[in-house]
């Protein structure tokens, strides 16, 4: 099958702030990319640019061979609305004066403008680890880790294709973030839908992203299979950034800091560090 | 090693008249000069405002009971005025926003030589030099052009720098670290953890570092107390609690970590 | 902004609690509402009832002439033999209704205006945003003489007068929580759904902004019984012989010596603006929570909006529990 989401040289720009400068990627059908990358990288911009909120400055995306229309005052074509997103902040990703089962119903019905049968807002409930009968509540009744397992269903019951999640389980407690995500990858691939994930945090993409993008300033600098670049990271920064990382182990080893707060060598070129390719397996 | 400040039983009520609630219920704690002693829990699991209620730093409405005790000095029972010395002078904090501690439109000099002069009583000049002098032992680069600069001017992670020169400045016994690094980038986190133990090295602090990163506080604290629903249910020596937890939560704590989840879906 | 609307969501989710629960929120416990209330209240049922309480037709002119309260009449009579008591009363069914339309008026009006302009943007709300300062650069009321001058002095005109003068009140608090609601998550994501506009602005919008509005809206009602009744007292707004507040007062001018032809209309508007700002306030307090929780020193944390930062209880997301928080920040 050919690629659903392809972005060509994108560069997004805030006033003559460059925040993405000519990125390129691909998604296939059932793939997690994991775009990653520290706080100003760009990563968020490109999640914005890609579902349409943000309008690249020079660049295209395409979803299925068709460009993806900015987020306007037209309402979405149906076709588009096989592209869905998943916020960071649970809080603000939920209509507080809705019935959180209304919600999860608008996406039911647009899978269903699209001709795609799906199930009813009790089983997208049950599907993300909630109740069928919690439907009839309202936001402020669930926790931050339960509004963003609601936010998941809505977008989830709109049968996508493709889901870019921003940041999705950085706002919830660290006991269930690697569940969160654990759960969005098999929702995701049972689906067939593919997902572009966009995280800070290394650790969590490991374990569910097939490929990943490295972001510094605005540009990828390593890419590749997951297992190849979090084992045997080339370029500076992504090494740096792995050997950041503290782990709970209880040895009492403090993660090697960088001698600088951004060195020049993490914005050099490696090409190397790009396309690297899984060992034999995926 | 000695124990600098001790919790007995500390429990704090707050909310409404209408619907109060023990929000931190019977914490017992000793901090030990030249240790980290970890603070580890989920949003809501009361430990932030364990920190708050060592310093008096909760809203009037609160109760709280029990004692925290500073030598011969019982912190709880202190006139505002009295705590008002204690704090800052003898216990400092640190928080997950740096920019709580700083004043925004008061250039990084002014502000350390404000602290170190109101504090210390030291003579401007002094105070100048001796505020550089802690820029520099937190490694900000070009300490004395730091001191004219504003907060702003700073990223994330030298202004926490700056926020702990600031809580070191009196050379306080105690420093109460909130969060210090969860708002910070991986990278940058690196760095403030370094200097952290450096620091606790090197002036024989005693720590409280509150922090629901199991990761942090396997890099950092000597001893690790968790807590959930306000009450601690376990605690001991780091190495012990991360590789043979007794309570069933601090286990599941720990599963839930995505390192103890060895690439189970790839 | 976003805390502003933080702050709604709150208040929303206040509505909901107090939806569930079916009990009065504190607010209105509080003995200024409670004042408020039945005051507005008494004028309400005088205004209702006046053609059954009053003593005598507000018109006619039979009684003896400026007699002072307690002699014929229990609030005296006017110049021109008329009950003071009467003619009160009737005012209250001239003002109070009139004040009303008012604000209902300039409130959809503005409303519609700013929620246009915050939602669209651009050379739209560039446009709508010119109209609404230019309004807002005169004086209210000295604005709103003018208009009734200039459409000629009547009652309705000035009530015309007052909606041109305050309908950029609500434009403008409508377009500053459309602009910082249209870029809230739960918004692009309905958009992402294929809501349109319209659908957007009316199931995931305004539903957001009518509790602020609405507070405004109950504040203003004492603004526009001060606007009606000062125009009438200057001859622009009612005319003799109604009875109105305004008029009365201004015909009690000429009879200095009368002194209860001008304090009881004085007396009646000022309870009555008091009234609605005090049931205006508590109602801020009751869509708002926050605002009187932070005066209390204490913060309340239905929304964390940072990680970590909360240290409220899990509890608190726990359905229909009470939602405060328990760490200042």
């Amino acid at each position: 099958m050919s690629e659903l989401l392809r972005v060509k040289d994108l560069v997004v720009r805030y006033g003559t702030m460059t925040a993405v400068d000519g990125l390129s990627m691909s998604i296939e059908p059932g793939e997690v990319l994991a775009l990653v990358g520290e706080s100003g990288c760009g990563k968020s911009s490109t999640a914005r640019a890609v579902v349409g909120m943000e309008r690249p400055a020079a660049g295209d995306v395409h979803f299925r061979d068709l460009p993806v229309p900015p987020l306007g005052l037209r309402r979405r074509e149906k076709r588009f609305t096989a592209i869905q997103m998943v916020f960071q902040d649970p809080n603000s990703s939920l209509n507080p004066r809705k019935r959180v089962g209304d919600q999860i119903a608008d996406g039911v019905r647009a899978a269903r403008e699209r001709n795609i049968e799906s199930e009813e807002p009790g089983h997208w409930l049950e599907s993300v680890g909630l109740e069928a009968s919690m439907a009839s509540r309202y936001p402020h009744q669930f926790s931050g880790g339960q509004r963003q397992r609601l936010a998941i269903a809505r977008a989830l019951a709109a049968k996508p294709d493709l889901i870019v999640a921003d940041e999705p389980i950085s706002a919830l407690d660290a006991s269930s973030q690697a569940s969160v995500a654990a759960m969005m990858r098999r929702l995701c691939l049972d689906a067939g839908a593919g997902m572009l994930f966009i995280s800070h945090d290394l650790s969590v993409v490991r374990l569910m992203a097939d490929r990943v993008m490295v972001m510094y300033q605005g540009s990828v600098v390593e890419s590749g299979a997951t297992s190849q670049v979090w084992s045997d990271p080339v370029h500076p920064y992504t090494r740096a950034l792995l050997a950041a990382i503290p782990h709970p182990d209880g040895r009492g080893v403090l993660p090697a800091a960088p001698a600088a707060e951004s060195p020049q060598e993490w914005s050099s070129h490696v090409p190397e560090a790009l396309n690297r390719h899984a060992a034999p397996g995926r | 090693m000695s124990t600098v400040l001790s919790l007995t039983d500390l429990a704090v009520e707050l909310g409404p008249k209408t619907a109060r609630r023990q929000v931190v219920r019977g914490v017992t704690l000793d901090l030990v000069a030249g240790q980290i002693q970890g603070l580890a829990g989920e949003s809501g699991s009361g430990k932030t405002v364990t920190a708050m209620a060592v310093l008096g730093l909760l809203p009037g409405s609160a109760t709280v009971s029990g004692s925290v005790r500073m030598g011969t000095t019982e912190l709880t029972t202190l006139r505002k005025r009295e705590l008002n010395r204690v704090r800052g002078r003898r216990i400092a904090m640190i928080f997950q926003d740096p920019s709580a501690s700083l004043h925004p439109q008061l250039s990084i000099g002014a502000q350390l030589t404000d602290h170190v002069r109101h504090h210390l009583g030291m003579k401007r000049k002094e105070a100048r030099g001796r505020a550089a002098e802690l820029l520099d032992r937190v490694k900000v680069p070009d300490p004395e052009s730091a001191l004219n600069r504003y907060p702003h001017q700073f990223s994330g992670g030298q202004r926490q720098r700056i926020a702990i020169a600031m809580a070191l400045a009196c050379e306080p016994e105690v420093l109460l670290a909130d969060e210090p690094t969860t708002a910070l980038d991986v990278t940058v986190q690196a760095g403030i953890l370094h200097l952290l133990r450096d620091l606790v090295d090197e002036r024989n602090l005693a720590v409280l570092l509150v922090t629901h990163d199991l990761g942090v506080m396997s890099a950092v604290a000597d001893d690790v107390a968790v807590m959930r629903h306000g009450r601690l249910v376990e605690s001991g020596a780091r190495r012990q609690m991360f590789t043979d937890p007794q309570h069933p939560y601090t286990r599941q704590l720990l599963e839930a970590m995505p390192d103890a989840q060895e690439s189970e879906i790839l | 902004m976003s805390a502003q609307v933080s702050r709604m969501s709150r208040a929303a989710d206040a509505r909901v609690s107090r939806r569930s629960k079916r009990r009065l929120p504190a607010a209105w416990r509080s003995p200024l509402a409670l004042v408020g209330i039945v005051i507005a209240g008494a004028w309400f049922l005088a205004a209702i009832l006046a053609p059954w309480i009053a003593p005598y037709d507000p018109l006619a002119q039979g009684l003896p002439r400026l007699t002072p309260p307690g002699e014929y009449s229990v609030l005296g009579t006017d110049v021109l033999g008329r009950d003071a008591l009467s003619r009160l009363l009737h005012g209250a069914r001239v003002t109070i209704p009139l004040a009303g339309v008012l604000v209902v008026c300039a409130m959809v009006l503005g409303t519609i205006i700013g929620a246009v302009a915050g939602y669209i943007g651009g050379w739209v709300d560039e446009v709508l945003g010119r109209l609404t300062d230019l309004f807002m650069a005169f004086p209210t009321v000295i604005l709103a003489m003018v208009i009734a001058a200039a459409l000629g002095p009547s009652l309705y005109n000035a009530v015309l007068a007052g909606i041109v003068v305050t309908w950029p009140m609500y434009a403008r608090v409508t377009r500053s929580l459309v602009m910082s609601l249209r870029s809230q998550n739960f918004v692009i994501a309905s958009r992402l759904l294929g809501y349109s506009p319209w659908r957007s602005m009316g199931t995931d919008i305004l539903p957001n902004v009518m509790g602020p509005v609405l507070v405004l809206a109950s504040l203003e009602v004492g603004t526009a019984i001060l606007l009606l009744t000062g125009l009438s007292f200057l001859g622009l707004g009612a005319q003799p012989p109604t009875a109105e507040w305004g008029s009365m007062i201004s015909g009690a001018m000429q009879n200095i010596d009368a002194w209860w032809l001008g304090v009881f209309p004085g007396l009646a508007i000022l309870t009555v603006v008091m009234a609605f700002n005090f049931i205006g306030d508590s109602l801020r307090d009751v869509l708002d929570p926050l605002s009187s929780a932070e005066r209390q020193g204490a913060g309340s944390a239905v929304g964390p909006t940072t990680v970590n930062a909360d240290e409220g209880d899990p509890s608190a997301a726990v359905p229909s529990e009470p939602t405060e928080q328990e760490a200042p920040r």
